[in-house]
């Protein structure tokens, strides 16, 4: 535990002491006041009967930081260290090979959750000038937290593993804007009476990620997202273990 | 004291796709000992060092690090070891004393082990002036240091070094060589280097590679005297040469013989002995009874150059 904590802490420092951290946060932020203003504008011509949250997310924005953001997070965990020799230095301590996979998806996710923190400031705005007390209800703001931290966790498990299969950074990049695409497109293959249809669509339907992620922000939370992102994220996390392992393997 | 070996290697071989890097080599190292491998670039040093620190495995045969199986306990191993990899990468962007307390933490040094260890370790390789900079900017020389630090901070009873004064100035080389030599007889050190005066200077023991086997492996000296009947001495006396010449074709010991001259009346004279002899007395007591003048007598050392030329030689005679 002790060693999981401290491998987790200098990884999440490594993307403060360089500028990408920044740099990431930034972005999103720049995204979120674009995707906001975007929103306020809609909201000053019509009246609307929505959560804020829910709003926001009709704006292919979020999933445009997803993709991106992931990607940037994701790609140097392992591809860096092989690079720059270091992997060898921490396999070569007596840590575990699960410990790392952990620590560095702990750190990921962590700071993933950092930077989507300029959209609370958004919600806020909303609250503060909507001058109601409906405007923003506690609940959906954590269903939607739920939801950016459920889909966070997923790409960033799969971002984990394209990072340990490669030593370039741009490659794991590329593998899990790619991986990432591909998952959402299967949203759109799947159609809205795919609910109830034989059980391959049924599946499919499961990958209405979009669906899925406004449902959140309504404050609905559907346990069979949940099961399933979190499965996703575990089978990701799982392969980037066997990835790591397999250095091992004869 | 645990009389087991730190390292004993049995059979092992290690091949990568259509290559093999090691090729059966076995060997032990007792605790205590400063062994060095040397070899040429490819020659097996670096995956044997790999093997060993528990980082990749080996295609067949054993390896155990105080009786610990390399590859089926392989915490143990690696918690008994402090591997310094060829290049010496480390976090550029942290400082020095945070970069070695991040690492005694993962090697499970408790936070009093590590306060303790870092002021040790900090001091040994003498890097107080240097803990609070950041690791990026630092000299060559420094950073190698740090990398040696980090090797000690846990007190391993084995440490693996890979090539560790490549790319360091004379002066540097000097300081990280005295560092490795005062960690004889506390704790077991294994050195890879191509670099033969270096092998030469730190270790108790020498293991010639090539082409992933052990061609080789004794004390420097003991490589001495395996090609010491082909040494030199060398005898600068004032005398004419001619009579030189005649005294060294009567002298039975003496195999070859060549005059040159020197400075001023002195000859150089640079004789080869047959195997065995040691010339200097008779040379001395020559001298003496001609009344000539002497001013130096040495018996020129083989340098580990010469051994590993020597050593080398047939099997690539072999090969071609």
């Amino acid at each position: 535990m002790r060693v999981y904590l401290t491998l987790t802490r200098r990884e999440l420092a490594t993307y403060f002491v360089s500028l990408t951290g920044y740099v990431t946060i930034a972005a999103v932020a720049l995204l979120c006041g674009l995707s906001f203003w975007v929103m306020l504008r809609t909201m000053g011509t019509m009246p609307f009967q929505v959560p804020v949250t829910e709003l926001f997310f009709q704006n292919p924005m979020f999933w445009f930081i997803l993709l991106i953001a992931n990607a940037v997070i994701t790609m140097r965990l392992f591809a860096q260290e092989k690079y720059s020799g270091t992997y060898e230095t921490l396999m070569t301590t007596p840590v575990g090979d699960l410990q790392v996979v952990a620590a560095k998806f702990t750190a990921a996710w962590l700071f993933y959750m950092i930077m989507w923190l300029p959209f609370l400031g958004c919600c806020y705005l909303i609250q503060h000038y909507a001058q109601q007390a409906g405007a923003l209800d506690p609940g959906v703001l954590l269903g939607t937290y739920l939801g950016i931290g459920l889909f966070g966790a997923f790409f960033i498990s799969f971002g984990a593993c394209a990072s340990a299969l490669t030593v370039n950074q741009m490659v794991a990049a590329m593998l899990s804007m790619l991986l990432g695409m591909a998952v959402f497109a299967l949203g759109y293959v799947a159609g809205p009476g795919f609910v109830s249809g034989p059980w391959r669509n049924q599946v499919l339907s499961r990958f209405c990620f979009f669906e899925q992620m406004r449902e959140f922000a309504h404050g609905v939370i559907d346990t069979r997202t949940v099961v399933v992102l979190l499965s996703l994220a575990f089978l990701f996390l799982f392969l980037t273990l066997r990835v790591v392992e397999s250095r091992r393997w004869k | 004291m645990d009389v087991t070996p730190m390292i004993e290697v049995h059979r092992l071989t290690k091949r990568y796709a259509g290559r093999t890097a090691l090729a059966d080599i076995s060997f032990s190292v007792a605790r205590g000992e400063i062994v060095g491998l040397l070899g040429d670039n490819g020659a097996g040093k670096s995956t044997t060092m790999r093997i060993l620190a528990g980082f990749m495995p080996a295609t067949s045969g054993t390896a155990r690090v105080a009786g610990y199986d390399v590859f089926h306990h392989s915490k143990e191993v690696r918690r008994r070891i402090g591997y310094m990899p060829e290049n010496n990468p480390l976090h550029n962007e942290m400082r020095v004393r945070e970069y070695l307390k991040f690492r005694a933490r993962l090697k499970g040094l408790n936070r009093t082990a590590t306060r303790e260890r870092l002021d040790v370790v900090l001091e040994q390789c003498s890097l107080t002036d240097v803990r609070k900079r950041i690791i990026g900017q630092l000299s060559k020389g420094y950073r190698q240091r740090v990398g040696l630090a980090d090797a000690l901070i846990h007190e391993p009873d084995l440490i693996i070094l890979d090539e560790p004064t490549i790319g360091l100035d004379p002066h540097q080389i000097r300081l990280v060589r005295q560092l490795i030599k005062n960690l004889a007889g506390s704790h077991t050190v294994l050195i890879s280097s191509h670099i033969l005066h270096e092998v030469e200077m730190t270790c108790s023991r020498v293991m010639i590679m090539l082409r992933g086997r052990i061609l080789a492996s004794d004390t420097p000296e003991n490589l001495q005297r395996l090609v010491a009947g082909r040494g030199q001495i060398v005898a600068e006396i004032a005398a004419p040469p001619e009579e030189l010449k005649l005294e060294w074709a009567r002298m039975g010991e003496v195999e070859h013989y060549e005059v040159a001259p020197a400075e001023g009346v002195f000859q150089r004279c640079a004789l080869t002995a047959r195997a065995g002899f040691d010339l200097r007395p008779q040379i001395f007591a020559l001298v003496q009874a001609r009344g000539w003048q002497l001013r130096e007598l040495t018996r020129s050392r083989h340098s580990l150059e010469d051994i590993y030329m020597q050593v080398t030689k047939p099997n690539e005679e072999e090969e071609f």
